[in-house]
């Protein structure tokens, strides 16, 4: 299989921890909040499953309930934090920005801790073959491909069905446009941005969860999920707020972030060590682009939701 | 009249605070009519109505529907019982198509399905006579077809009773006929139709009964073929009330302030003001009368230079005539333009020419005193900022009736306020923070502020004191002409008269106030003049001295529509 294959698979792989990150956070927005704790929840998504793992890995359940327990811990970690950020944003109507800031910094300090208290033996090589069903065992590239690949893009092309075919999605996007509109028919206001964002970053941190255990399956991984935390926040803008767009923008995105690997490969290329910075910028640069664009285009369906970051109060009329 | 009961409330009251807003209100609808609601500005027809549909709950009172008493908490609740709201500002999300927005939060058995919903809509559009696309965006729509999207959206979930509030207020002629042709077919299908209106003929030509509010009593319901405009204004309006606010004679009025043919659109391209001209004497309060959103607003912020206009002159006389010529507009060369043009004496009436002086000797020459104005100095304020008004000289003050968010900034104490006016002056860098202190002590002294300090933040003081701050910082500054937006709106009594008797005192010494009022009797008793504007357009001047209020009243609803006449 030719490079650019390889290349492509790789990208289409290591894109779906933004897949998850930013379905997840479009969920969020589309409700009407700005989840910058995206970073935080996934790490702490991340922990949870190999705090789970490292209780059963060795228990000799069968893989795949040892992998099914992961996942679930995953979600419910990160949901819990998805819950706290709703509670201090659409209960105590706290700002937004700071709550999620404080998020994120919380999420990655404490993941930190617990990964270095894991062993990386019991939560990697166990159950590692059930991940990759069905292209286990290949030698090409298809090999990074797997189950959990395959969720997220099912996850993404839900979203966007539930958010743009149903009611469900018109009434969570009514809150997220215009809450008080959408209380005046009825709406429950606060139960729409509870469940989006509980959900939404339950999403997000399986991101966490797939990218070190599954993608990268090694001890180190967790180090740099932070930073695609942001870009996965990043990518919802390039996605204009759709999910199942952010299928083609995380394998875009996961071209543009690994290609400072790849490109060394290239013989007519020549990359010197201080370029491998610059060309991980690219992700953010396009981002910049895709938001000129956007903005200079200006059409009302591709801007973000109205109310984005207000609070929302019944009697502030 | 042989029609069914559809509604009918009993001893409903409202209270907010101490205000009263509803005072056992009774009023009946009918199956098949329309019934207008007619009053003044906060006379309490929305509060009333918004009681209807779920948004307030009375405090007293009964509600029944259909013989039943009800009990509605929530507009939910309202639209259970059949009571759809129109209200005066869309509840509609601007970025989804009609369709999605009629069906929001409707809960309807089977699967979501857009393309019959909008077959709905259409149906429901055709039945009575609306033109509409389901599938337009709200953002591509116009204020009429957003108003049909809102009626629709009541229709769709079967309401019977329909609310409208102040409906034409934001229509043209001819959609307003539209809209009435629509209402008239409502009413021919059995559905009651509440209409909430200050437009007298509007009321004469679509409803069937009118039920009238005054200071949140209900005064009558009368059928409208039994009645006529000058009745009803009559209810509306009720007796005078005399207020004991001294009013001097005004002394040596002279001409102060000059509009000439305004013209001003709002951002959707409605006139908002339509060839508006008068002249504010200085010595004299000209008070402006209308109903809330005629162009009040609008007409005070273009003169202080906050609006762009489209046409038309805004003239400030400065009573200059023999006055020295100062640099207090900081400009030698404008100075020297009006020389030019012969605009100054030399206190002996030869004209001053500076004609091949130096500017040096120019300057010696004025700051010596004895270069004088030969006229009263003419600027035109339009097109102008008011921070350009301000460098020109003009002292020119402005009340506006937004006073935290306008007028003065809600976080900062009295002296940091003070210093919003004169920030500008003293050497470029530090801030003079004695003089505006000063002046925050003084006007804490004078106006009876009551403040813990002057370092307090001006959101923390009652509506009365914000304004006695607000007002005094205004007049402060020596204005030749002073404009107040609704001063005493939201003020108890006592802080009314104080603002009442600061503004007789500047009109005292000469300064042309304009005083945006909305209590007829307060404008009678206070101004002496009385312009009154109705849709922007000025429908007449009265002599407050002799005026009465039915007159006003009239002039301020009266509209004849061009197709009319």
């Amino acid at each position: 299989m030719n490079i650019w294959l390889n290349f492509l698979i790789d990208s289409l792989a290591f894109g779906a921890t933004f897949m998850y990150g930013s379905t997840g956070e479009i969920l969020t927005e589309k409700a009407g909040h700005l989840n910058l704790g995206i970073p935080g929840i996934m790490c702490m998504g991340g922990a949870g499953g190999c705090l789970m793992l490292n209780l059963i890995g060795k228990s000799g359940l069968p893989p795949f309930l040892i992998v099914l327990l992961g996942i679930l811990a995953s979600l419910l970690m990160s949901g819990l934090m998805g819950l706290i950020y709703s509670f201090m944003t659409v209960t105590l109507r706290a700002n937004q920005n700071v709550t999620g800031l404080a998020l994120t910094t919380f999420g990655v300090g404490l993941m930190k801790v617990i990964m270095s208290k894991m062993d990386a033996t019991v939560y990697l090589v166990g159950p590692k073959m059930f991940y990759r069903w069905p292209f286990a065992g290949r030698q090409d590239a298809l090999q990074c491909l797997g189950v959990l690949f395959f969720l997220a893009i099912i996850v993404a092309v839900a979203s966007s069905y539930i958010l743009f075919k149903t009611k469900v999605g018109l009434h969570l996007r009514a809150v997220g446009e215009n809450p008080a509109t959408a209380d005046a028919v009825g709406i429950n206001v606060n139960r729409y941005k509870y469940v989006a964002t509980c959900v939404g970053s339950a999403i997000a941190g399986l991101g966490g969860f797939y990218y070190i255990i599954d993608y990268m399956a090694s001890q180190e991984a967790y180090l740099s999920l932070e930073a695609f935390g942001w870009l996965s926040i990043a990518l919802v803008i390039f996605a204009l707020w759709r999910p199942h767009m952010t299928i083609i923008g995380s394998t875009v995105f996961g071209f543009l972030f690994s290609c400072s690997s790849y490109i060394t490969n290239i013989d007519w290329i020549h990359v010197t060590m201080a370029m491998k910075p610059i060309l991980k910028m690219l992700p953010y640069v396009v981002t910049i682009l895709v938001l000129i664009i956007s903005s200079v285009r200006n059409k009302r369906e591709n801007q973000p939701p109205s109310s984005l970051g207000l609070s929302y109060f019944r009697e502030d009329r | 009249m042989e029609k069914a009961l559809a509604l009918q409330m009993r001893g409903i009251t409202k209270r907010f605070g101490s205000v009263v807003a509803n005072d056992h209100v009774d009023l009946d609808v009918y199956r098949g009519e329309i019934l207008a609601i007619l009053g003044e500005n906060g006379c309490g027809k929305t509060t009333l109505m918004n009681m209807i549909s779920g948004i307030y709950f009375p405090d007293e009172g009964q509600i029944f529907v259909d013989g039943q008493e009800v009990v509605i908490r929530s507009p939910k609740d309202a639209f259970r019982h059949r009571i759809g709201m129109i209200h005066q500002h869309f509840k509609l999300v601007d970025l989804f198509t009609a369709g999605e927005n009629i069906v929001l939060g409707v809960k309807e058995e089977g699967r979501y399905n857009l393309k019959s919903v909008n077959a709905a809509v259409t149906k429901l559009a055709e039945k009575y006579g609306f033109h509409l696309d389901p599938q337009k965006k709200i953002y591509d729509m116009s204020v009429s077809e957003k108003q049909t999207v809102e009626i629709l959206k009541v229709l769709y979930r079967g309401a019977d009773i329909l609310i409208l509030d102040e409906p034409t207020a934001v229509l043209t002629p001819q959609e307003i006929s539209r809209l009435f042709d629509v209402l008239r077919r409502m009413k021919a299908d059995g559905k009651s139709i509440i209409i909430i209106t200050h437009k007298l003929n509007e009321v004469l030509e679509v409803s069937d009964r009118v039920a009238i509010l005054r200071k949140g009593e209900h005064i009558a319901t009368v059928n409208t073929s039994e009645t006529n405009e000058a009745q009803l204004t009559e209810m509306m309006v009720g007796k005078k009330v005399d207020l004991e606010i001294d009013r001097t004679m005004p002394v040596n009025a002279a001409p102060r302030l000059m509009v000439k043919n305004l013209n001003l659109d709002d951002n959707e391209g409605l006139h908002v003001l339509k060839d508006i001209s008068f002249t504010a004497y200085g010595g004299e309060i000209l008070g402006i009368a209308g109903i809330a959103g005629s162009g009040q607003r609008e007409l005070l912020e273009s003169i202080a230079g906050l609006q762009p206009v489209k046409s038309g002159e805004i003239i400030f006389l400065n009573p200059k005539k023999d006055k020295p010529v100062t640099f207090f507009h900081k400009s030698m060369k404008r100075v020297k333009e009006l020389g030019a043009q012969g605009a100054f004496h030399d206190g002996k009436m030869q004209p001053v020419s500076f004609d091949g002086m130096s500017t040096s000797a120019v300057r010696k020459w004025v700051e010596s005193g004895d270069v004088l104005f030969k006229e009263d100095e003419i600027i035109n304020l339009r097109d102008k900022t008011p921070l350009e008004i301000r460098g020109l000289g003009v002292r020119l003050s402005f009340v506006p009736e937004d006073r935290l968010g306008m007028g003065l900034v809600g976080s900062m104490g009295i002296t940091d306020n003070m210093m919003l006016r004169s920030y500008r002056k003293g050497p470029a860098m530090f801030l003079d923070r004695k003089k505006p202190r000063a002046l925050a002590d003084e006007i804490i002294e004078e106006l009876q502020v009551n403040t813990p300090g002057t370092n307090t933040p001006v959101r923390r003081l009652s509506g009365g004191n914000v304004q006695k701050v607000l007002v005094g910082r205004e007049i402060a500054f020596t204005p030749k002409v002073l404009m107040a937006a609704y001063p005493v709106r939201g003020l108890d009594i006592n802080s009314s008269y104080t603002i009442y008797n600061l503004l007789n005192k500047q009109k005292e010494s000469g300064v042309a106030v304009i005083f945006v009022g909305e209590d007829l009797d307060v404008l009678l008793a206070l101004c002496d003049r009385i312009l009154v504007i109705n849709s922007g357009a000025v429908t007449g001047v009265v002599d407050a001295r002799t005026a009465t209020k039915e007159e006003i009243g009239l002039l301020m609803t009266r509209t004849e529509r061009k197709e009319d006449a």
